[in-house]
């Protein structure tokens, strides 16, 4: 049988990612250019038996998700820059919780309201930075509509598995476009499920580094109580101020992300093999990217494409990697240097960096790039 | 035969942090009497609060506790009710927590008529952080951040609620202890939104700044301002001057959400 | 066709054009079997403004979404002509309503005018249909995506009520560009 293909905007293709991926419940805020997610979930929720609230503003929303997700559901919130600088407060909550939970974040132009229907590229240091004390994050930045509803079920994968908070991150070009979609048959792509407790409601203690760095989360209103908090906590979720149990805790949560880094890092590599000019990039940018690379090479110039799918954590060792062989990389992105300040801290002076930055609405072009590829090769 | 607490209260998490005085436990108490009288399963209770001392109630007792952040109780817990509505869900917190950072949650959480219950206990400052002024301190108190006297109105936390569209909505106070169970339960059997406004004390950052010369002085300032509806009713404007009305000042029957959402999954299907 | 050929659909908001982007792209994509990207960018007016919808439309994958020459460009107001027509093409088609559009954009194109709203209007019997006449006169003058393709991407997205309205509005839009461009 043909497989069901279908042509959808980027934000309609996040909502049906997270269908496949079953997610059961969704609280949002209206928010320019991501309402779209909500009103597909809206639609599409209360036919499988899910639950769709809008809530009063956007922390509520991610509240809403957080509380949710305790009684064992996957849950979903789709927001803007403004709404994700109003949810940090309750992304570190999910954080030190350790309660898995996607945040869908569209980036337009900001600070503040900024450009409500312009492109960016601007929220990926607020992914890892905005909430504030240390914390794991997880971020993903798919590149065409297919990915997007890909990496949504990643999302979810990676949040379950880990017991954190994930954000899916395309720019407004990649949430707004259409193209045609391939919709996986069930059980082709794979679908992750939250560790259930194996021991009794008795033995079970919600932050049990017994079962290793990830433990099992029940859920309420199952056979297990438990208490949560934001307070720092011990392994049986209550509140504690001893050194080493905060210590070791705090430890833990950044280790879930920075030892499996090989399980959680993607990217793709295109016409690098013998590129004397590597060009970093992500999103919607990363296409004019490819674009300009294969123009150059028309004209006989080494250029090549590392594209990065996951933003957080950076692809520092693959980066890194590169350095030792390219000549030079350009780093276009819509923002002011974001991606070029990591890019730079993994080259270590190895090669030189240069970017190209914008961040006045309008997409970054694959002839700015081409111009760029003839000035530093 | 007395009434056994310990069948509630979590091993080994007592002493709570309260001071000598306050009301909380008198509040905790109550409450568990209610849920003991409701028959609520504690598998199938959440109990929600926010930040500040009230909050660190629902820790004691043995439930399914989220102890969430500032302000922000009702809105987890909207999401705990509708991702399950079999569960009964009790928020519990204090009057900063619930009508200053929460207040926009509270008031939605009231027009929506979830079917939950919100314990508020007032105790008109901010006791936590060591007695700041909070949208319930009487004009012209002192707090550590009113030094002058308050020049903020307060809130009446009960017609905030009827107002925004709470079907049901109690008071009582910190001083009469067996009438705070009595409403918590008719709060619990409501079908709806129910808000339960405790007064209550806070001896060592309200108390010493506001000339009361005991624990004991405040609690008969909450015994004598406190006056029940039914007496009231046969009471001159100039009687109730100063005074605070007790019991349940409002009830009404409208659809509850998780119900009203339930229909939409039946219209979706 | 191995080259990207760019498409534009320009006027006011709230005249359907984001719709027959759309269309021309489900057109191409799904029922011609080629690649195709549709985008769009409007300001913060849901009714009135300057208002686009760019398709493009390959035979390989689609890197760029957004115009960079453009191939073919739809102007339903004066000012969607003035805005949008500095990047089309020497020799791009350029499909105007004649009764909208008085000032012609200069350039050398092949211009194309009739009245496409007042055909909505009066030929087909609602003016709402205009983003479909004017679906029917590109599908036409470009040549990038079949007819057939074009109509079932049209019934695909059209309630059954208004199906036979569409397929009028469709077929009046494509006859009237090929007489206008004779």
């Amino acid at each position: 049988m043909a497989k069901k293909v279908a042509f959808l905007q980027g934000n309609e293709a996040a909502a049906q990612g997270a269908l496949y991926a079953g997610c059961t419940f969704f609280g949002g805020y209206p928010i320019t250019p991501s309402t779209e997610v909500a009103e597909v979930m809206s639609a599409e929720l209360p036919k499988i038996g899910g639950k769709f609230i809008q809530m009063e503003d956007e922390i509520a929303a991610m509240a809403a998700v957080i509380g949710a997700s305790l009684t064992g559901a996957k849950s979903l919130t789709a927001t803007s820059g403004p709404g994700l600088s109003l949810k940090q407060e309750l992304i570190g909550y999910a954080c030190i919780a350790e309660t898995p939970v996607v945040i869908y974040n569209v980036m337009r132009g900001g600070p503040s309201t900024g450009m409500p229907t312009g492109p960016s590229q601007s929220d990926v240091m607020c992914a890892k930075w905005g909430t504030h004390g240390d914390h794991p994050a997880i971020c993903l930045v798919p590149a065409s509509v297919q990915e997007i509803f890909e990496e949504t079920v990643r999302a979810f994968n990676l949040a379950e598995k880990y017991r954190t908070p994930v954000m899916v991150m395309p720019d407004e070009i990649g949430a707004h476009m259409r193209e045609r979609i391939v919709f996986p048959e069930p059980g082709e792509l794979e679908v992750i499920n939250r560790t259930a407790p194996s021991v009794s409601p008795a033995e079970y203690k919600p932050y049990d580094t017994k079962f290793g760095d990830v433990p099992p989360l029940a859920a309420f209103g199952s056979d297990y109580r438990f208490h949560v908090t934001g307070l720092n906590k011990a392994e049986d979720g209550f509140p504690t101020t001893k050194a080493t149990l905060v210590q070791a805790e705090e430890e833990r949560q950044i280790r879930k992300v920075d030892a499996n880094i090989d399980d959680i890092v993607t990217f793709e590599e295109y016409m690098l093999d013998d590129a004397e000019v590597a060009i970093v990039a992500f999103g919607s940018t990363s296409r004019s990217a490819r674009f300009a690379v294969n123009e150059a090479r028309k004209q006989g110039i080494k250029a090549g494409l590392f594209r990065i799918k996951t933003f957080w954590p950076f692809p520092d060792k693959q980066i890194a990697a590169l350095a030792g062989k390219v000549k030079a990389f350009i780093t276009p992105e819509m923002n002011l240097g974001m991606c070029t300040g990591e890019v730079k801290r993994c080259v270590e002076g190895k090669a030189s960096v240069t970017g190209i930055f914008r961040v006045d609405g309008e997409p970054i072009n694959p002839g700015q790039i081409l111009e760029m590829i003839k000035e530093v090769k | 035969m007395a009434f056994d607490y310990d069948k509630y209260i979590r091993p080994g998490k007592l002493p709570h942090i309260w001071c000598p005085g306050c009301g909380h436990g008198i509040v905790m108490k109550g409450l568990i009497r209610a849920i003991d009288t409701c028959g609520l399963e504690k598998n199938n209770t959440a109990i929600v609060s926010g930040i500040g001392c009230a909050s660190r109630l629902p820790g004691y007792l043995d439930f399914c506790t989220l102890h969430t952040a500032h302000g922000r109780a009702a809105a987890f817990a909207t999401g705990v009710k509708m991702a399950k509505p079999e569960m009964n869900v009790i928020l519990v917190g204090g009057d900063g927590d619930g009508t200053a950072i929460g207040g926009n949650h509270f008031i939605h959480a009231c027009r929506r008529n979830i079917d939950m219950t919100y314990i508020i206990m007032n105790n008109n400052i901010y006791g936590m952080t060591g007695g700041q002024f909070s949208p319930c301190t009487p004009t012209g108190a002192k707090a550590s951040t009113t030094p002058y006297g308050n020049p903020d109105p307060a809130f009446d936390i009960a017609k905030l609620a009827i107002g925004a569209g709470a079907t049901f909505v109690a008071r009582g106070t910190a001083y009469h202890a067996t009438q705070i169970d009595k409403l918590i339960t008719e709060a619990i059997q409501h079908k709806g939104f129910s808000v339960v406004e405790i007064l209550d004390d806070c001896p060592t950052t309200y108390g010493r700044r506001n000339k009361f010369k005991s624990v004991i002085e405040m609690m008969n300032r909450l015994k004598d301002v406190a006056v029940p509806v039914k007496a009231a009713e046969k009471m001159t404007a100039e009687q109730l001057q100063g005074k605070i009305l007790t019991g349940v000042l409002y009830k009404e029957e409208r659809p509850n959400y998780t119900d009203e959402y339930a229909k939409v999954i039946a219209r979706a299907k | 066709m191995s080259q990207r050929y760019e498409i534009r659909f320009s006027g006011a908001g709230g005249q359907g054009l984001i719709l027959a982007g759309v269309i021309m792209a489900e057109a191409a994509s799904i029922y011609d079997g080629k690649q195709a990207v549709q985008s769009q960018s409007y300001g913060p007016e849901a009714r009135g403004g300057a208002s686009k919808s760019e398709v493009i439309i390959s035979d390989s994958a689609i890197d760029y979404p957004k115009a960079t020459v453009v191939d073919a460009l739809l102007a339903l107001t004066q000012e969607a002509a003035d805005k949008y027509s500095h990047d089309l093409k020497e020799g791009g088609v350029l499909l105007i309503d004649s009764d909208m559009v008085k000032n012609i954009p200069a350039g050398n194109f092949k211009t194309v005018a009739f009245p496409i709203i007042n055909t909505a209007k009066n030929d087909v019997g609602r003016e709402i249909v205009a983003n479909i006449v004017a679906l029917g006169a590109m599908v036409a003058l470009t040549e990038v995506v079949t007819k057939e393709g074009a109509e079932k991407a049209v019934l695909a997205r059209v309630p059954e009520a208004f199906v036979e309205l569409n397929k009028k509005a469709f077929q009046m839009g494509y006859e009237k560009a090929i007489a206008a461009r004779a």
